[in-house]
């Protein structure tokens, strides 16, 4: 497998935990919406009301961040990284 | 603005402008003391704000293609992030988002999670991919990646069938703005707004776009979050709204049970004006199914990485780490002002229920409502009103009606704030719409003239030529949607959401397959963006006009089967045809490593 296969199959990975992360905040915490408002979450709020108004937002913001610094590494290590003349 | 010292400066040059702009409130609310008129101060913020934005436009000109398409290619990722949100948060963003949180609850707030989360789809599966390919325009990837001018058109198609939607509602936006600000009627108003939009980007092109975007950012989220900041240590709500309003919200819910939700009468209902609306749903319940929910966030995802006007700012950044970078930046500075909206609605309900506030006014007689300042102005702009429908003489929980803009534009009033922040409220609306009308009016034109006009008709054509057709464009598209905007047809929100719902119907899988999948040919991605925008666009007239619509699917996120419809047909053609030939494959190979030059560069 060529060098270029082995980080596309690298950066693949990636997206796809991203994806999974992405799947668990804008759908998965939705589906048990009316049951997890019971409880008392972060700063004393409901967990589904807290999820919709900061929690999941704040996780995007984060998420994206930490995809970026992911996939940066991946591409120095298979030396694909711009230089930054360029 | 040109030299690259420009932009070693910027963070100086918007220090010294967020100062000025604060001197500017303070100046106002000095003025104010002295007995200047709200209605000159309100005058005075927007003419302001908007001289500054023409100035910054002005400064920007620009004769060079690369300037007028991507702004040179050197925007750094913070201020591209800036831009990005100013160009995203539009006029609904601003004065609707607060108020449908109010009105409608949980069920609505799937826009707010829809409207961030489709921006990690962006950084994922998009944004570095396309800033690689070093195109001017979405369509230019489509083009350039499944060859032909076919698929280059039917691009262009979607592009401006979403931009298009969207735009109108952008132009009404600040029409109305400018109507309220300067007072005048709304069908002149809207050419005020629309000159000034045009003022920013006819010039300089994205480079006027972006820097004028970062100024608009700037005032609209100081707009924003001030009056929320303000209010919640006035009512002692806490001093940082975001972590200390677990209590307000208790306490809504509590006076919701204790005033109950009494549904009126048809009759009743009847005699309140237009578009105004009581509180019939629980402010912090889980009030909608997991999929009504769900479905709509997933269309809003979905549409957000298939709008041209938000993928083509990463196409200005100097790299394809600082593509993936802005966008996470992007969805910072969008983040500090979604998040504030369920807190706006928190405050501004709390302050009108609770009657151990001095503002709340559930519970307190009728006539004595109507005789507070604040209930005149908003009753006779139409957007409040009370009735006493069961004869008691008291206002109760459902006999007190409000328009969804009067969330935002009314609650620093209520809560007595001075008139200085409506002022400066009105500039942050205006200020959303404009950056956000700007941005798909550019989108629209920049698509026409480069993809259809340079590429299609006269590959040949001089820069100079070029840039002027871009600009012709850019004015015709402006008044076009001006004067569709000034008919009113539809709400600023409605239209909003249906832009996405086109986008996604049309453009999602061809971007996204052209990045992922190899094997996605010509034929299959025209099939995707055509059979997806008319399989759109048939399920929206088939539900507006009595259809009863199928997996609840509604009018709202008729996306949903738009796209799966154009994911279908993409891959079945695709398959069914010749795979792409080997030069294509090889370009798909050098899109996925950020290395090397643009694709485009090459050629």
């Amino acid at each position: 497998m060529s060098n270029q296969e082995k980080h596309w199959e690298k950066s693949r990975g990636l997206l796809m935990i991203t994806l999974a992360i992405w799947f668990v905040f804008s759908i998965g915490i939705f589906l048990f919406g009316a049951e997890m408002n019971e409880v008392s979450g972060p700063f004393g709020y409901p967990w589904t009301y807290w999820f919709t108004c900061q929690g999941s937002l704040g996780a995007f913001v984060i998420l994206i961040f930490w995809f970026a610094n992911r996939q940066e590494k991946i591409d120095e290590e298979f030396g694909f990284s711009e230089r930054e003349d360029e | 603005m040109k030299s690259t010292n420009f932009i070693d400066n910027l963070p100086k040059v918007y220090g010294i402008y967020t100062g000025g702009f604060i001197g500017f409130i303070i100046l106002m609310a000095i003025a104010e003391q002295m007995g200047m008129t709200a209605k000159a101060i309100g005058i005075a913020f927007v003419a302001f704000t908007v001289f500054i934005y023409a100035l910054i436009g002005w400064l920007s000109r620009t004769a060079q293609a690369d300037a007028y398409y991507v702004a040179g290619r050197q925007v750094p990722t913070v201020f591209n992030g800036m831009a990005t949100a100013a160009d995203w948060m539009s006029g609904a963003s601003f004065v609707a988002m607060a108020g449908g949180i109010y009105f409608k609850g949980y069920g609505y707030m799937a826009l707010l999670v829809g409207w961030t989360g489709g921006y990690v789809l962006v950084a994922s599966l998009l944004a570095p991919y396309l800033r690689k390919f070093g195109c001017y325009t979405v369509p230019d990837f489509i083009g350039t990646r499944y060859g032909g001018n076919l698929a280059r058109f039917s691009a262009v198609v979607v592009l401006t069938v979403a931009s298009f939607t969207y735009v109108t509602a952008q132009i009404n936006a600040t029409g109305t703005i400018a109507s309220v600000a300067l007072d005048i009627p709304f069908q002149y108003a809207v050419y005020i707004g629309l000159i000034s939009i045009l003022l920013c980007s006819m010039l300089g092109g994205m480079r006027g776009v972006t820097w004028t975007q970062v100024a608009q950012y700037i005032v609209l989220i100081i707009a924003y979050l001030l009056p929320v900041f303000w209010i919640s240590n006035k009512i002692g709500a806490g001093f940082f709204p975001h972590f200390m309003l677990a209590d307000e919200v208790a306490r809504i819910g509590e006076l919701e049970a204790q005033f109950g939700f009494v549904k009126n009468s048809a009759a009743d209902l009847a005699t309140v004006p237009k578009g105004l609306a009581g509180i019939t749903k629980a402010h912090s319940a889980v009030n909608a199914t997991p999929w009504a929910f769900i479905s709509l966030a997933l269309a809003m995802m979905m549409g957000t990485a298939s709008l041209p006007h938000v993928m083509m700012r990463y196409f200005t950044t100097p790299s394809v780490k600082a593509a993936r970078k802005s966008v996470g930046w992007s969805l910072f500075f969008i983040f500090l002002l979604y998040s504030s909206a369920p807190m706006l609605a928190t405050l501004s309900k709390l302050s009108l229920l609770d009657p151990n506030l001095s503002t709340g006014i559930i519970g307190r007689s009728v006539a004595e409502v109507q005789a507070i300042d604040w209930y005149q102005n908003w009753n006779a702009a139409n957007l409040m009103f009370v009735s006493d429908f069961n004869g008691n003489g008291t206002v109760e929980l459902n006999e007190f009606f409000m328009g969804g803009k009067a969330v935002v534009l009314a609650t620093p009033e209520i809560a007595g704030l001075p008139y200085v922040i409506s002022g400066l409220v009105a500039a942050g609306g205006m200020a959303a719409a404009m950056s956000t009308a700007d941005g798909l009016i550019l989108a629209i034109a920049n698509a026409i003239s480069h993809d259809v006009y340079y590429k299609i008709i006269d590959p040949k054509a001089e820069t100079a030529k070029r840039l002027v057709v871009a600009r012709v464009l850019l004015v015709v598209i402006g008044f076009a949607g001006a004067t569709i905007a000034a008919m009113e047809i539809q709400g600023i929100l409605g239209s909003v959401i249906w832009a996405f719902d086109f986008a996604m119907s049309g453009l999602f899988f061809p971007l996204v397959l052209g990045v992922w999948w190899k094997r996605a040919n010509r034929q299959g991605a025209i099939a995707g963006m055509l059979g997806g925008l008319a399989a759109g666009t048939w399920y929206l007239v088939w539900v507006r006009t009595g259809g009863s619509g199928f997996l609840g699917i509604t009018q709202l996120t008729f996306g949903i089967f738009g796209s799966a419809v154009s994911l279908v047909a993409m891959v079945v053609v695709s398959l069914m045809t010749q795979e792409p030939d080997k030069a294509t494959q090889k370009m798909v190979d050098e899109v996925r490593v950020p290395s090397g030059k643009t694709i485009l560069g090459k050629q």
